[in-house]
């Protein structure tokens, strides 16, 4: 925190160096390097299974590197006190569960946990910082309601409050819209938008829907097999050739008619005009 | 000057100290150890020489008669409160193991852990059989349940571990354990002869006859020890109740915490059976049935364990006043416990289907 943030800078504040990682036996991600855009929002995409999860949990330090290591200012990660980490990183893992009957001011309350004591467990910081990450969220109408009664968008926003309660400069989200429709997560990552615009935080995320990546990131890690392909600003990053590299998907790419981002058209094998999909992607596999 | 109550809840600060005022979570605890207290003076008044509950209180206030005085401290005081602290012991172990597995089947007996602490005792009993005599045959039983106990524990931890311990695969494996160990036992009650298969027996129904001072005592200091120990461990479960990453996430050492938490918890379970047998259902029920009386998100360690006292010492009295024949404490606490937890999931069931 006191130095300065550099963007686009090799020495972020969260990087990852040559890093190894895996399951026992099974290796995910190989030699990798990471530097993490400071005040941005970066958002990992990548086939199912090719180690994007992965390498947010090491990210996060929920999974120790075979080799290589992450740096939190400049300090290897898993050096670290694990309270200390807490106060600078905060991590929403995939589908969370709240045990039954938490509610929604509870769950966003352990968000404190890295600055609370067991003689310490509700000073007025600790309110103050609950009921702001709770208004900011939209939570603060359903403080006494359950978890487990919310529906998918308001649950995902009540865990968002809780990572924000957790006050950390660095925050990493792994599908932070699995299982919402489409207005929900846009709600959501609205909300993720408003994070690092508002306030600074720099935001790293697992996302599925390539069009919302690519409106949402302000800078886009493309991964396959456990190495990163592509990194870059999304509309160069979001090309047909490299979403037929990344993917195996054949696709269009168009310009977002109400953003500056892309949109992906993706081709498929039927219920395509040919005359319009000719000349718009190199398939690798599939149908031609 | 004192800033409104914000999120409906009441704040309790004093200097650095504060906390939120939760009224369930103080006053169902309060009201389960006044009624534990009130059970065990009842509790000591019953027997052959019956006292009645006011002059019991009396002599416990340090008045009464000499004789009387004889018969409730000497006699029948350390049985009553073998029965507290044993309920006590199995229901905060029960809360504990329940919250670090987010299962709440995780109890000792379901784990293996009371049956480990059965097998201890009772192939000490059989295998020993003649050879112990004196002081051995009193002390013997307890410490080799406690050792079995912890033995069993271990066993079961390092079974389970996998990159961690997950609660799912804790209970499965416990399961698995505690079916090798009740088996034991049968075999070591088969081979056994007859005098030791029923003293044995008697033992493993879980039993408060004959429990005095040497009972009371150990179980005294560890429960003031570890329960201590496990009360200041609150922050940490209510962490680890939302899921491995998410505690890891939030500042929790993962493995030295719930290693830590599950050494108390073993710890609780194995010295309660040493003094009074593997009485069953306690550590599972009892933290239910606190879970739904303090609306809690867990289960409550320090409410779990007080509904544990009031389950115990509730079921030797009702065995000692309102059954012809007195029977082991054991038999009792599962026909008592299943019925009411059954009754509080009825309840529950009916007002979230409304």
């Amino acid at each position: 925190m006191t130095a300065a943030p550099t963007p686009d800078g090799p020495a972020g504040r969260l990087v990852a160096r040559d890093l190894t990682l895996g399951y026992g036996e099974r290796v995910v991600v190989e030699h990798l390097d990471l530097d993490v855009l400071d005040g941005g929002t970066t958002a990992v995409i990548g086939p199912n299974g090719c180690g994007k999860s992965t390498l947010l949990r090491a990210l996060g330090r929920l999974l120790r590197p075979q080799g290589g290591q992450v740096l939190l200012d400049g300090q290897r990660i898993d050096r670290l006190p694990t309270r200390e980490v807490a106060r600078a990183l905060g991590m929403l893992p995939q589908s969370p569960v709240a045990p039954e009957g938490l509610t929604v001011a509870d769950l966003v309350t352990r968000g404190r946990h890295p600055h609370q004591a067991w003689f310490r467990q509700w000073s007025r910081d600790d309110e103050a910082v609950v009921a702001e990450a709770m208004t900011w969220t939209g939570v603060l109408d359903l403080a006494d309601r359950p978890v487990d009664a919310l529906s998918g968008g308001q649950r995902q926003r009540a865990w968002i409050a809780m990572a924000l309660a957790q006050g950390t400069d660095l925050l990493l989200l792994d599908e932070p819209t699995t299982h919402l429709d489409l207005a929900h997560a846009v709600d959501v990552l609205d909300l993720v938008d408003r994070l690092h615009h508002d306030r600074g935080r720099t935001v790293v995320m697992v996302l599925h829907d390539l069009s919302l990546a690519a409106r949402y990131a302000d800078h886009l890690v493309a991964m396959r097999d456990g190495r990163i392909v592509a990194q870059g600003p999304p509309r160069e990053v979001i090309t047909p050739e490299l979403l037929a590299d990344v993917f195996g998907l054949r696709a269009a790419v168009l310009p977002d008619p109400v953003s500056d981002g892309v949109l992906v058209v993706p081709i498929g094998t039927r219920h395509t005009r040919q005359a319009a999909v000719r000349g718009t992607s190199a398939p690798t596999r599939g149908a031609a | 000057m004192s800033a409104p109550p914000v999120l409906g809840r009441r704040p309790v600060r004093l200097g650095p100290v504060s906390t939120v005022w939760r009224p369930r979570a103080v006053l169902v605890p309060v009201v389960l150890a006044v009624v534990a207290l009130v059970l065990a003076a009842v509790d000591v008044g019953r027997g052959d020489y019956p006292i009645g509950v006011l002059d019991v209180l009396r002599i416990l206030a340090g008045d009464g008669e000499q004789a009387d005085r004889f018969v409730v401290v000497e006699l029948r005081l350390p049985r009553a409160l073998t029965a507290l602290l044993v309920g006590l012991a199995f229901g905060m172990s029960g809360a504990i193991l329940q919250s670090v597995a987010r299962n709440a089947l995780a109890s000792p007996d379901i784990l293996g852990i009371t049956q480990g602490a059965g097998v201890g005792a009772v192939a000490l009993i059989v295998l020993g059989g003649g050879a112990l005599g004196g002081v051995a045959e009193v002390v013997g039983p307890p410490v080799a349940a406690l050792v079995g106990g912890l033995l069993a524990a271990v066993a079961i931890y390092l079974l389970a571990w996998r990159q961690g311990v997950s609660g799912f695969r804790l209970v499965l494996v416990g399961i698995a354990v505690s079916a090798v160990l009740t088996s034991t036992i049968s075999y070591l009650l088969v081979v056994a002869d007859f005098t030791e298969a029923a003293s044995a027996t008697v033992w493993l129904t879980g039993s408060l006859n004959g429990r005095g001072w040497e009972h009371v005592v150990p179980l005294t200091v560890v429960l003031a020890v570890v329960g201590l120990l496990a009360m200041t461990g609150g922050a940490t479960l209510s962490a680890l109740r939302l899921g491995d990453d998410s505690a890891r996430a939030l500042g929790v050492r993962l493995q030295t915490g719930q290693a830590a938490q599950l050494g108390i918890a073993v710890v609780l379970a194995s010295v309660a059976v040493a003094a009074a047998g593997p009485v069953p259902f306690v550590a599972l029920v009892a933290p239910q049935v606190a879970l739904r009386l303090v609306r809690s998100p867990g289960p409550p360690v320090l409410a779990g364990g007080l509904a544990g006292a009031v389950l115990v010492v509730g079921s030797d009295v009702v065995s000692r006043t309102l059954l012809p024949v007195e029977l082991p404490v054991g038999v009792l606490t599962a026909a008592l416990g299943a019925p009411y937890l059954l009754y509080l999931l009825a309840r529950r069931t009916r007002r979230s289907d409304a």
